[in-house]
Formats: C-alpha cells, sequence, structure tokens
C-alpha cells in the first residue's frame, strides 16, 4: 500500500487558548485534530501545570499543506503577539490520505 | 489566637515550593479538592437558604453587587495613575481584584467556625454573584463598548465555568434538600471539609510558591497594592455588612469576600478578553501577594474591624 505526505501542524500553547485555536483550525478546514497535556518552559518562564493559568496543551493536526499555510497565518496574525505560542510544521507520511 | 492549623499546611506547602522539595500536588488531585470544596460551600448555602425566606435576600442582594462592582472602578484609577501600569494591565488586575476567591472565603470560613462565631448561611450566594460583575466590568475598562470584545466567549468561559456551574448547581441541591438531606451527606461535606481544605491549601502553597518569583519583578508598588487594596475593600464590606443589618460572622465573610481576589475564574476569563494584559503581574499580586496575605494577616483583621464596628455601634 502506498504512503501519502501530508502536513502536521503543532502548536503548542497555553491551556487557555485550547478552545480558540481548535476552532481556528477547524474554520481553516482541519478535519481533526489531537490535544495533550504538556508543560515546559521559555520567553515567558517556566510552564509548571500545576493549576489551569500555568499548563499548556500540545495541538496536533494533519492536514493538506493548503490548509497547514491557512492555520499557521491565522495563528501567526492573531495570537502570536499577546500569547505564549511555538508553532511547527514537519511533513509526514500516513496512509489514507482522504483522511486528512 | 494561635494561627488555625489549616493555615499552617498553606504555610508548608510554600515552605516545600521554596526548598524545591519533590513534593507535589498532581493536577487531578486538585481539580478532585477544588471540586469537593465548590460543592461543599455551594451546598451548605442552599441548605441554610432554605430555611431563610427568598424575599428578605433581595435588597441584600443589590446592595452586595452593586458595592461589590465599585471595587474595580476604585482599584482602576489607582494602578494606572499612581502604578503607572498599562491600561490592559491595569484593568486586568482591577478586575481580579473585584472578582473573589472561593479558598479565601474557604478559610474564613473555617476561621469563624473555630471561633463558634455564627453567620448567615447564604452567604456563598453573595460568592457567586460577586464572581462575574467584576470581570465585565474590568473587560469595559480595557475596551470600551467595543465591537471586538468576545462577550459571547467571556460570558460562556465564566458561567459554564467549573466554579459557577459548581457553586450554582449544589446550592440548588442544597436547597431542595433542605436540612433533611443534609442528614446523608453532612459527614463527608461538612465534617470533612477542613481536612480537604487543608489539602487544597498545601497545594495552594507549592502554587504560591512558584509565583513568587514573577512578585518579586513585578515590583513595590503591586506589593503595596496587593496588601492595601484588601484593607480597603475589607472596610467597605464592614460598613456594607453592618448597614444590612448582618451578624458579625455575615459581615466579616462579606469583608472577606471583597478582599478577595480571583485567581481561578478570572486568570482565565482575562487572558481570553484582555490578552494584551501581562498574567504574570495580575496573578503575582493575586496569588502572590494578596492571597497569603488575607490567609494569614486579613482575615483575622477583618474579624477584628468588624468587631470594633458592632462593638462601638453597640
Amino acid at each position: 500500500m502506498a504512503n501519502f505526505r501530508v502536513k502536521l501542524v503543532t502548536v503548542i500553547c497555553e491551556a487557555d487558548l485550547e478552545k480558540m485555536l481548535v476552532g481556528e483550525m477547524l474554520k481553516a478546514g482541519a478535519r481533526g485534530h489531537t490535544v495533550t497535556e504538556a508543560r515546559g518552559g521559555g520567553r515567558r518562564g517556566v510552564r509548571d501545570a500545576l493549576w489551569g493559568a500555568t499548563s499548556n496543551v500540545r495541538i496536533e493536526v494533519l492536514c493538506t499543506e493548503a490548509v497547514a499555510a491557512k492555520i499557521l497565518d491565522t495563528i501567526e496574525s492573531r495570537y502570536f503577539h499577546d500569547y505564549g505560542i511555538v508553532m511547527f510544521m514537519s511533513d509526514v507520511e500516513v496512509r489514507r490520505a482522504d483522511k486528512f | 489566637m494561635a494561627l488555625d492549623p489549616v493555615v499552617l499546611f498553606f504555610a508548608l506547602g510554600l515552605a516545600a515550593g521554596l526548598l524545591r522539595s519533590d513534593l507535589k500536588i498532581s493536577s487531578g488531585l486538585y481539580e478532585t479538592l477544588s471540586i469537593y470544596l465548590l460543592i461543599a460551600i455551594g451546598f451548605k448555602g442552599g441548605v441554610e437558604l432554605a430555611a431563610a425566606s427568598p424575599g428578605s435576600l433581595v435588597l441584600p442582594i443589590i446592595a452586595v453587587i452593586l458595592m461589590g462592582a465599585g471595587t474595580p472602578l476604585v482599584a482602576y484609577p489607582i494602578l494606572r495613575q499612581l502604578g503607572r501600569l498599562s491600561r490592559p494591565d491595569s484593568a486586568s488586575i482591577a478586575a481580579h481584584y473585584g472578582s473573589v476567591s472561593v479558598v479565601t472565603f474557604a478559610v474564613g470560613v473555617s476561621y469563624l467556625a473555630r471561633l463558634d462565631v455564627e453567620y448567615e448561611g447564604y452567604m456563598s450566594v453573595f460568592l457567586v454573584l460577586l464572581e462575574m460583575p467584576a470581570l465585565a466590568i474590568g473587560v469595559l475598562l480595557a475596551k470600551g463598548i467595543g465591537r471586538d470584545t468576545r462577550w459571547g466567549v467571556l460570558a460562556h468561559e465564566v458561567l459554564a465555568g467549573k466554579a459557577v456551574v459548581l457553586l450554582v448547581g449544589s446550592l440548588l441541591i442544597g436547597w431542595y434538600a433542605g436540612a433533611e438531606g443534609l442528614a446523608s451527606l453532612d459527614k463527608f461535606y461538612m465534617e470533612l471539609f477542613k481536612g480537604m481544605l487543608s489539602l487544597f491549601l498545601l497545594g495552594m502553597g507549592l502554587i504560591t510558591a512558584a509565583r513568587l518569583a514573577d512578585v518579586r519583578k513585578s515590583g513595590l508598588f503591586l506589593i503595596a497594592f496587593g496588601i492595601l487594596m484588601p484593607v480597603v475593600s475589607a472596610m467597605g464590606g464592614v460598613a456594607v455588612g453592618y448597614a444590612l443589618g448582618l451578624t458579625l460572622g455575615g459581615t466579616t465573610l462579606l469583608a472577606v469576600l471583597y478582599a478577595s481576589a480571583s485567581y481561578i475564574a478570572a486568570p482565565a476569563a482575562m487572558r481570553i478578553a484582555i490578552p494584551e494584559a501581562n498574567p504574570a503581574l495580575s496573578i503575582g499580586a493575586s496569588l502572590g501577594v494578596t492571597f497569603p496575605f488575607n490567609v494569614f494577616v486579613g482575615i483575622p483583621l477583618y474579624y477584628w474591624m468588624a468587631g470594633m464596628v458592632y462593638g462601638l455601634g453597640g
């Protein structure tokens, strides 16, 4: 069976943003997403996940290149300035290309 | 009088955090304990409410909410003019201080129980009602009545948030069940209350210790504000409670409510409604300064203040 190339968009952000960012992703055309709880640290200090206000989440979406570009643009223009966000995109291979 | 042991568990958590101990309250347990506290407070309030006549509450509710809305309006110009903070930061901090802290209220309840001081059971109704208005005022202060505010999202965040859902829900359950329904649950929700609170405060100590770095960075002004603002608000609470004819215990709890600053509902709501505001400032002040101040010094002080007023008034 053949492998298909799609994009994996990963966004690590403040837990409070989860609902809004997932909403943006679905609006951009994502057909599914996965959220995991996360902790770490960076320019905005330690995110120790002791309670809601210092928790992070990691949101992952598999999608086409066009949808990925749209997600990246939206999050960059609307959220980068005020929120702690790390976002990156990578090439991955999947089965069932029509699922994404 | 000696410190409430419950409060000493908060100190223990603080010490463990500062010592970088590996002690950790998992977020699952933290969630569980906060759910327990919210239900216990709401449930007890509901049971007491069943004994009161709802009509007699209308005037106190209006007065308490109007005065509660005053806190952010007093705090905002102080933060803006004296503290020279930006508009979004001032508005967000003002909202935190106008809203209320459930755990500070719980510590106040525990304090009064230890002294055997009675209070109006329906105080937890005020707890519910004081949560929201200040947050809305904070957003108005930051943005004016603009179209870009997502009021729907904000309202949903607060009204469907776990604090309001659990407090209102258990208040209704307690109200419906009355004293008879309480009999089956009072071992769990009443007798274990202080033990659960001590566990929760242990976790709060750890969380607070982790915020102290923010407090150091935020400067002397915010530290002074975090101590003086609650005392001023508590004076307002004592005045309102006395004017409404509440008992000494009820007035003390109202002062505690006005003096407390939110750090559960407000941070999440402000993060979404006023993104430009720096959460390190508002959370550093409300959790790093005001919460410990209220727990160690404020609550006994407000009780003393209320006692003075009631003593003078005969």
